[in-house]
C-alpha cells in the first residue's frame, strides 16, 4: 500500500467509523424519543394523603422513568401515582420528600433537595458525586444523605463516599467525617474512614450509620450534640431503624473473598440477637420497614439496565421474599 | 480549543513557521491518543454511574480493583518499553496496546455484572501501560534536539483535548438517553477502532535503533547498562523526590470544596477546568522548555503545583481561588507531563528510549502513589488545611534543592 492509499483507506475508515457511531446514536436517541408518549401534566408533588404510603422510583421503561411515584401500602399492586418529580434516590416523610438527583446535562452535577406537598423545593445542597442513600427521620425534622465522592478524584482517593446530616430548621450537623470515631472505646485516626447509610430514631440526636476503615465496616450509633460515632457491632452496612425502635435492620457482608455478597440481617437491640433473612441474592440496598415485621428493598431486574423490583421480606426470616412493587427502586413509607 | 489544534497543522498561518517543524508523524500519534482518550475517558466518567444505576451495585469493590491495576500497570509499562527496545519495532508494539484496550470495548459490549466489567477496566488498563512508553519512543524518534519538548507538547495537547471531551460526550449522550450506556459503548469502540487503523495506516514503522547505523554495521541489541546515563539518574532521583509530594489533584478539590460552594457545586467536573488549562499550556510551556532548558522548566513547573497548594491552603474561598487553582494545576501538568518523557528520551542512546521514559515515568507513577497515600494519613492526623501546608512547606524546600540539583541536567548547547 502505497503513501496515497493508506491515505485514502484512512479517511474511509474514519468516515465509516465516526458515521457509524453517529448513526447509532441518532437512532436510539430518535427510537427513544418516538417512544415517550405526549408527556402527561403529573402532579409537581406527591399531595395530601391520608392513609400510609409506598413512595418510591418508578423505573419502569417509558416517559415516567425516573420519577417519584406512590402506591398505597395495603394495595401495592394498584396503579401507582406518579410525580413530575425526578429523583435517583428518594426518602419521604409526611409533607417532605428529600431527593437525591444526578442533574443530567453535558455538564453533569448532583444535588439533594428538600421538596414539599406541592412540588416547591424548600432547600438544596449540592453532592460530590453520585446519590447514594436518603433518609428522612419520622417526625421530617432530620435530613441525612449519603453520596459517592467522584469526578477524576476517584482514582487517587480510591473508594469514598460522603455522609451529611441537615436539619429542616436549617441546622447543617455536617459531614460525618467531622464526629469522633470510637472503635470499641477507642478513637480512630484511620486515613481511610469512610461513613454511609444513616438512619434516624425517635430521638432526634441518634441516629445510626455505617462506619468503615481498613476494609471493615461497623454498625455506629451518632450523637448530634456529642459529636461522636460509637461502634455497636461489626459487619454491617446501610442500618434501618425499624418503626418501634427496638431493632435494626442492615446488609451484611457474607463474602469470604474480595467481591461483596450481602444479605439481609436484623439485630435486636434489647436482646443483641442477629437474625440472617433467608433471601439468598445479593442485596445492596438500605432497606425500609413497611411495618413492625415487614422489611423492602430493591433488587435489578437482570434482564432490563437501570431497572429493579422492591421486594417484601418477613423481618424475622420466617418465609421467603416476595416480589411487593414491580419496575421500582428506592421505596419509603410514609406515615401520615 | 480548536485555535490551538489548527496552529498544530501544517496550513497554520501566522505562527506556523515555529511550530510546523513538528512531526507530522506527532501530530498523527496525538490525534490518535485524542481519538483513545475520548474512546476510555467517556466510558470512564460514566462507569461509576453505570456501575451503581445500572447494574445496581455499590461502587465499593471499584476502588480496590483501582489499587491493583495501578501495580499492575506500572509492570507492564516497563515490560512495554523493553519490549519497544528490545525489537526496535516501538510502532507494533504501541499497536499491540491500543489494540487491546480497543478489544477490551467490544468485550465492554456484551459484559454483565461486575466482574466482566472490573475485567474489561483492568485489560484496557494493561493496554495503556503498555502503549505509552512505546509512543513516547516514536514521538523521541520523530523529532529532534531543538523541538523534543514542544511535540510533546503537541502530543499532550490533543492527548489532553480528548480527555476532556470524552466525558462531555458520554454526559451528553446521558442527557438525552438516560439509561443509553449501551450507545456510549458503541461510540467508545468506534474512536478506539478508528485510533488503532489511524496508527497502523499513517504512522511510520520507525526501527529507531536501526536508523543510527551505517548500512552494514552489526545490529547492537538492547541493553539495561544503557540506562546508566548519569543524567537520567539524576533525573529519576529528582522527579522521584518531587513525585512523592504531589499529592494528587482529588484532595487539592476536597479542600476547595469545602470552602467554596462554586467548588462544591462543580466538584465532579473540576478536573474538566485542569484538563482544559493542561491542553491550552502543553505547547506554550514545551517551547519555553526546549528554549530554557527542559530540566530547569520541569523543576519550575512544580512551583505552580506549589501555587496551587498555597491557593488551596487560603482561608477564603470562591470562584476566582477556585479557578487560580485549576489554572496553576493545568500549568503544572503542561510544564511536567511532556517534559519528563522528553528528558528521558534526551538522556537515552537511541534505541533505548522506550526503556528510559518508561523508567522516568514508573518512578513518577510510583512516586505519586507513595505520595497520595502518605498524605491521606497526614489529612486525618493533621487536618485538611494543615495537611496541605506542610506538604506545601516540603515542597518549597525539596524546589530549592532540586533547582540546584537540576544544573548538570540543563545543557549548554539548549540555553543559547
Amino acid at each position: 500500500m502505497n503513501g496515497r492509499m493508506r491515505a485514502i483507506t484512512a479517511l474511509i475508515a474514519t468516515v465509516l467509523l465516526l458515521g457509524g457511531a453517529a448513526t447509532y446514536g441518532v437512532t436510539a436517541v430518535v427510537g427513544a424519543i418516538s417512544q415517550r408518549s405526549a408527556a402527561s401534566a403529573l402532579p409537581a408533588g406527591i399531595g395530601e394523603h391520608n392513609a400510609e404510603r409506598v413512595v418510591f422510583r418508578n423505573t419502569a421503561a417509558g416517559a415516567d422513568y425516573g420519577l417519584v411515584a406512590s402506591v398505597p401500602a395495603e394495595r401495592p399492586a394498584a396503579q401507582r401515582d406518579v410525580t413530575g418529580v425526578p429523583c435517583d434516590r428518594v426518602a419521604a416523610a409526611d409533607h417532605a420528600l428529600l431527593c437525591l438527583r444526578i442533574d443530567r446535562g453535558i455538564l453533569t452535577t448532583f444535588s439533594a433537595s428538600v421538596i414539599d406537598d406541592a412540588g416547591t423545593v424548600v432547600a438544596t445542597w449540592p453532592l460530590p458525586g453520585l446519590p447514594s442513600r436518603a433518609r428522612i427521620s419520622a417526625d421530617g425534622e432530620l435530613f441525612g444523605f449519603t453520596s459517592f465522592v467522584t469526578g477524576e478524584a476517584y482514582a487517587t482517593i480510591g473508594f469514598s463516599t460522603a455522609a451529611r446530616i441537615v436539619g429542616a430548621d436549617g441546622a447543617d450537623h455536617g459531614n460525618l467525617e467531622s464526629f469522633t470515631l470510637l472503635i470499641d472505646g477507642q478513637e480512630s485516626m484511620a486515613a481511610d474512614r469512610n461513613y454511609w447509610g444513616v438512619t434516624f430514631t425517635d430521638d432526634d440526636n441518634i441516629f445510626y450509620a455505617t462506619a468503615a476503615t481498613g476494609g471493615r465496616t461497623w454498625l455506629v450509633r451518632g450523637d448530634i450534640s456529642a459529636r461522636t460515632l460509637t461502634t455497636v457491632r461489626q459487619t454491617a452496612e446501610c442500618p434501618s431503624v425499624s418503626p418501634d425502635g427496638s431493632r435494626i435492620a442492615y446488609k451484611k457482608n457474607i463474602s469470604t473473598t474480595a467481591s461483596a455478597h450481602w444479605s439481609i440481617a436484623v439485630l435486636d437491640l434489647t436482646e443483641g440477637v442477629e437474625t440472617v433473612l433467608p433471601d439468598t441474592r445479593n442485596i445492596d440496598d438500605q432497606v425500609e420497614w413497611l411495618d413492625e415485621s415487614t422489611l423492602l428493598y430493591a433488587v435489578p431486574r437482570t434482564d432490563a439496565v437501570g431497572d429493579s423490583d422492591v421486594w417484601s421480606l418477613d423481618a424475622d426470616g420466617s418465609a421467603p421474599s416476595e416480589l411487593f412493587i414491580e419496575h421500582a427502586s428506592s421505596p419509603t413509607v410514609v406515615r401520615p | 480549543m480548536y485555535i490551538s489544534f489548527d496552529r498544530t497543522s501544517s496550513a497554520a498561518p501566522a505562527r506556523s513557521g515555529a511550530v510546523s517543524r513538528v512531526s507530522s508523524t506527532v501530530v498523527i500519534l496525538g490525534i490518535v491518543s485524542l481519538l483513545t482518550d475520548v474512546s476510555s475517558e467517556s466510558v470512564a466518567a460514566i462507569l461509576p454511574l453505570y456501575i451503581t444505576s445500572a447494574l445496581g451495585l455499590s461502587t465499593i469493590a471499584f476502588g480496590f480493583i483501582d489499587g491493583l491495576y495501578q501495580g499492575v500497570s506500572a509492570i507492564v509499562r516497563i515490560g512495554g518499553g523493553w519490549a519497544s527496545d528490545r525489537t526496535d519495532q516501538p510502532k507494533w508494539v504501541a499497536l499491540l496496546g491500543y489494540g487491546v484496550s480497543a478489544l477490551a470495548r467490544v468485550w465492554l459490549l456484551v459484559a454483565t455484572g461486575f466482574a466482566a466489567v472490573a475485567a474489561v477496566i483492568t485489560v484496557d488498563r494493561l493496554g495503556k501501560g503498555l502503549r505509552t512508553a512505546p509512543r513516547d519512543a516514536l514521538i523521541t524518534a520523530s523529532s529532534d534536539g531543538s523541538n523534543l519538548a514542544r511535540s510533546f507538547g503537541v502530543h499532550r495537547m490533543l492527548d489532553t483535548i480528548g480527555a476532556a471531551f470524552g466525558p462531555l460526550l458520554a454526559f451528553l449522550i446521558l442527557s438525552m438517553l438516560p439509561t443509553g450506556y449501551d450507545v456510549i459503548f458503541v461510540v467508545s469502540l468506534c474512536f478506539a477502532v478508528l485510533g488503532v487503523v489511524l496508527l497502523a495506516l499513517l504512522v511510520p514503522a520507525r526501527r529507531p535503533r536501526a536508523e543510527r547505523l551505517p548500512a552494514g554495521a552489526a545490529r547492537p541489541t538492547f541493553r539495561w547498562r544503557n540506562l546508566a546515563d548519569p543524567r537520567l539518574r539524576r533525573l529519576m532521583l529528582l522527579a522521584g523526590v518531587l513525585a512523592v509530594l504531589t499529592v494528587g489533584d482529588g484532595f487539592i478539590y476536597l479542600v476547595l470544596q469545602d470552602r467554596s460552594s462554586f467548588a462544591a457545586q462543580w466538584f465532579p467536573l473540576l478536573y474538566v477546568g485542569t484538563n482544559v488549562a493542561f491542553f491550552v499550556f502543553a505547547i506554550p510551556l514545551g517551547r519555553v522548555a526546549d528554549r530554557f532548558g527542559r530540566a530547569r522548566v520541569f523543576v519550575i513547573g512544580h512551583i505552580a503545583l506549589l501555587g496551587a497548594y498555597a491557593v488551596a491552603a487560603l482561608p477564603t474561598g470562591g470562584i476566582v481561588v477556585t479557578i487560580t487553582c485549576l489554572v496553576l494545576l493545568g500549568a503544572f501538568y503542561a510544564a511536567t507531563d511532556g517534559v519528563l518523557a522528553a528528558l528521558a528520551g534526551e538522556f537515552t542512546p537511541a534505541g533505548n528510549t522506550a526503556s528510559g521514559i518508561a523508567a522516568a515515568q514508573t518512578v513518577v507513577a510510583v512516586g505519586r502513589l507513595i505520595g497520595a497515600t502518605g498524605f491521606g494519613f497526614l489529612w486525618f492526623a493533621a487536618g485538611r488545611e494543615a495537611a496541605v501546608v506542610i506538604v506545601a512547606a516540603a515542597l518549597a524546600v525539596a524546589i530549592a534543592a532540586a533547582l540546584v540539583l537540576v544544573r548538570p541536567l540543563v545543557a549548554p548547547k539548549v540555553v543559547a
